[in-house]
Parts: C-alpha cells; sequence; structure tokens
C-alpha cells in the first residue's frame, strides 16, 4: 500500500540525529509494548506480515509523529480487537468482559528463550523452478496494491540486475492477509543511483532491494 | 505536571497516558490469561542481556583474524554467526557485506524497523526513523556526514534495503595498525554504527 511507511527517497524529514546517549528504551513502557507485542503474537492470530500491515495501516499524520513503539501500541491494540481478544471497550473500562480465546497458546515464561532462539525462518520449498539467475536483467512492475506489499515505491518499474537468489519465502503481499503463504522465489536485484533518484544521483551509488519474484519481469 | 505545584510531581496514582494505555492493555491480557507476566519478564532481559553488538562484534572480529571464517560468513552468514552462538529471532536468514577500500556498504529497512537482532540488538532510535528511512537510499553520503563521516568521494557505496526477511550485517574494515591483536582486542573496535555502515570501526589506540 501507499502508506506512511513507505519512506525511502522523501524529501523534507531532515538529517539524521544520532543520540549522544542511547538508553534501549526511552520510557519504562517501551520494553512492555517490545514484550506484549512478542508474547501477543505467541497466540497465533496473526503473522508478522500481518502485524506489519497494521502498522503501515496507521493514518500517516498520526503514524508519521507518532514513536516506534508507539506504533507497535497502536497497532497490537488493533490486531487484539482485529482477532476478538481485546475490544476497544475492554481496553478504556479497563476490565475484562468476554473470556480470552487462545488462552491455549499464552507464552509460558519458560518457553520464552526458545521461542526468541528459534525465531521465524520464511524459507519454504519452491513451488516451481526459479524464473531469473543471478545476472540476468530485469524490471520490477509497477506493483502498487492497496494492500500490503514489500515492494518500496521508489523501486517500481525501475531496470536492475539479480545479484542474489535466495530460495523461495512466505510472500508478503499473500501472507499478511490471510490468503496464505503462497512462496516464491526471492531475489535481491541491485539498481543503479541514476535509475532511481535521475540525473542528479550520486554516481557512486547502487542500491538493492529483495524482491519476490512476482515483483519481477525480464527485461 | 503541567499545573502550578508541578514542584512536587504528580501524584502517584496519575500515569502518563502512554504508561496508562500500556498498563490497561498488560492487565487485561494477563486477566483474561493470554499473556504471563513473567514471560514478558524475559523476554525484557533477553532483549537487554543476550542480544546487542558486542555479538556482532566478536563476529566481525573473527572474520578479520581469520579468513576461512571470513570466507563462510561471506558464502552463508547465518551458518557462520551461529557457529558463535547467535541466531534466532529476526536473524534467521543473514547476510554479510564486506566493506574495503573501493566499496562501501550501509543497511536500511526504508518500510519498517527490519535489523540483525541477534548480532546487533534492538535497533536505535535514528534507525527506526523517518529522516534514516528516507535519506539512506538516496544520499547515503549526506546520512554519513550527518554522522560525522566522510566517505572519499572515490568510494562506491551500495545500500542495501531489508525488504524481506533477511538481515544485513556490515563488516567493517579493519583498522591499520592492528596486525597481531587478538580477536577480543580487535572487538572493541567495532562499533554498532560500523555494522550499519554508518560509521568506521574505531582507531587502533
Amino acid at each position: 500500500m501507499n502508506g506512511p511507511q513507505d519512506l525511502g527517497g522523501r524529501s523534507g524529514f531532515g538529517p539524521v540525529v544520532p543520540e549522544p546517549v542511547e538508553p534501549l528504551f526511552h520510557a519504562d513502557w517501551e520494553p512492555r509494548v517490545l514484550a506484549l507485542t512478542l508474547a501477543s503474537s505467541a497466540l497465533g492470530h496473526w503473522t508478522l506480515d500481518e502485524s506489519r500491515h497494521m502498522r503501515e495501516s496507521i493514518p500517516p499524520l498520526t503514524y508519521l509523529r507518532a514513536s516506534y513503539y508507539q506504533i507497535w501500541l497502536t497497532a497490537l491494540e488493533a490486531l487484539l480487537e482485529r482477532h476478538g481478544e481485546v475490544s476497544a471497550s475492554e481496553r478504556q473500562g479497563g476490565t475484562p468482559e468476554t473470556p480470552g480465546l487462545h488462552v491455549d497458546r499464552c507464552l509460558p515464561a519458560n518457553r520464552v528463550v526458545a521461542l526468541l532462539e528459534a525465531g521465524g525462518p520464511t524459507d519454504r520449498p519452491a513451488p516451481a523452478p526459479a524464473r531469473f539467475a543471478v545476472g540476468d536483467l530485469v524490471r520490477t512492475l509497477n506493483h502498487q496494491p492497496d494492500s500490503h506489499t514489500r515492494l518500496p515505491g521508489y523501486a517500481r518499474e525501475k531496470p536492475g540486475i539479480v545479484v542474489a537468489i535466495h530460495g523461495a519465502h512466505v510472500y508478503p503481499d499473500s501472507n499478511a492477509h490471510r490468503r496464505g503463504e503462497d512462496p516464491h522465489w526471492l531475489y535481491t536485484v541491485e539498481f543503479t543511483g541514476a535509475d532511481l533518484w535521475g540525473d542528479g544521483a550520486d554516481p557512486t551509488l547502487s542500491v538493492t532491494i529483495d524482491a519476490w519474484e512476482p515483483y519481477l519481469e525480464p527485461r | 505536571m503541567h499545573d502550578h505545584d508541578s514542584d512536587e510531581g504528580q501524584p502517584d496514582n496519575q500515569l502518563d497516558d502512554m504508561t496508562a494505555r500500556v498498563k490497561a492493555l498488560e492487565t487485561i491480557l494477563v486477566e483474561k490469561g493470554l499473556v504471563d507476566p513473567a514471560a514478558l519478564d524475559v523476554i525484557i532481559e533477553t532483549v537487554e542481556t543476550k542480544i546487542g553488538p558486542r555479538n556482532g562484534a566478536k563476529v566481525v572480529a573473527k572474520a578479520w583474524v581469520d579468513p576461512a571464517y571470513a570466507a563462510r560468513l561471506e558464502a552463508d552468514a547465518t551458518a557462520a554467526v551461529a557457529e558463535l552462538g547467535f541466531g534466532g529471532r529476526q536473524g534467521e536468514h543473514l547476510k554479510a557485506v564486506f566493506n574495503s577500500k573501493t566499496h562501501h556498504h550501509m543497511i536500511v529497512c526504508t518500510l519498517c524497523s527490519c535489523y540483525p537482532w541477534p548480532v546487533l540488538g534492538l535497533p536505535p532510535v535514528w534507525y527506526k526513523s523517518p529522516p534514516y528511512r528516507a535519506k539512506a537510499v538516496r544520499d547515503p553520503r549526506g546520512v554519513l556526514q550527518d554522522f560525522g563521516v566522510d566517505l572519499p568521494a572515490s568510494v562506491k557505496i551500495t545500500v542495501w534495503d531489508s525488504t524481506a526477511e533477511l538481515r544485513y550485517l556490515v563488516v567493517p574494515r579493519r583498522p591499520k595498525g592492528t596486525d597481531g591483536w587478538s580477536e577480543a582486542a580487535l572487538a572493541e573496535l567495532v562499533t554498532r554504527d560500523s555494522m550499519i555502515g554508518c560509521g568506521f570501526a574505531r582507531a587502533a589506540a
């Protein structure tokens, strides 16, 4: 979707401002949001792709003003509401009104380390032979669905070259919307700065994205 | 604290908006049996103590002293990083990119905040914020200047936008004058920013 998350190449945000002193968290509520997000994802209602889509569905004026953990909390509230676990009325009232649904999936403390160590690999058996090989010249499609996609706006309809092939991976465009994992081949595609940014581009620049096969056509 | 008696601070029963909102959600999740509060504490302890840039620095230092390890890191970073005991969430599929005298690498996630947790920890605020996400893919030299770093105009620069589940780690150049240094001593020179590509490793003292 052409949402507020799609920031690559936008002007006007000013310089990057590193912090001289850099605490891991900037308020006591931030680690709680991180932990609640990870623990709630273990309930199994949604995928990482769905949660990303929920974050980028936050209205642009809110998204761009929010800190990252505020974005996470807003999306977590919305996910729990969508999947019937915590309603807005419960949040506002501060007391449960209905029983929890996936209580059998509640993450116990003694499983946390194993869960974090296992992670969630997204490689899958390939559904078909790869269409492209390293060195192939490709072009990204003008792919800009209203729904979730991981093809950034700045890299649409751009000529590139395949520089790596990573096997088949879960396809976010499907998986974010509960249409299944629908694995597709994943490639790293490299673009020149000039092809992305025009005549003012840094001549020494190249940019890569990781692109699923449905984002690409041969050229 | 907006009123005249703010010197005395807030009463204990008044929480700021974000604290109150998070507390409300946590309370309901716990009361419903959907979240174990002890699990939250373990999650926080894990991200505070088990992951972080010291892990990545060990990987880089080993790659500097051990060419065979560097070759394995280049071929399959997930496996090479696992040799040192690191891996897991947000590091399931790792790729290492190597800086040289003529080629500099920088990593970004323009679409959200993808970052190699097992080797670098949680991302810094600036990495997740719009200025970096907007600027890195278009003007990485300008980003480096924001960090006080000048990259010679002749050096090629590649920016890796983490749009899938691959997580990137930059292996910075080994500082001059460090021949014969131990891995542990070398790891002290490897900064977090140098492994994102927003800086260089520290010079040898």
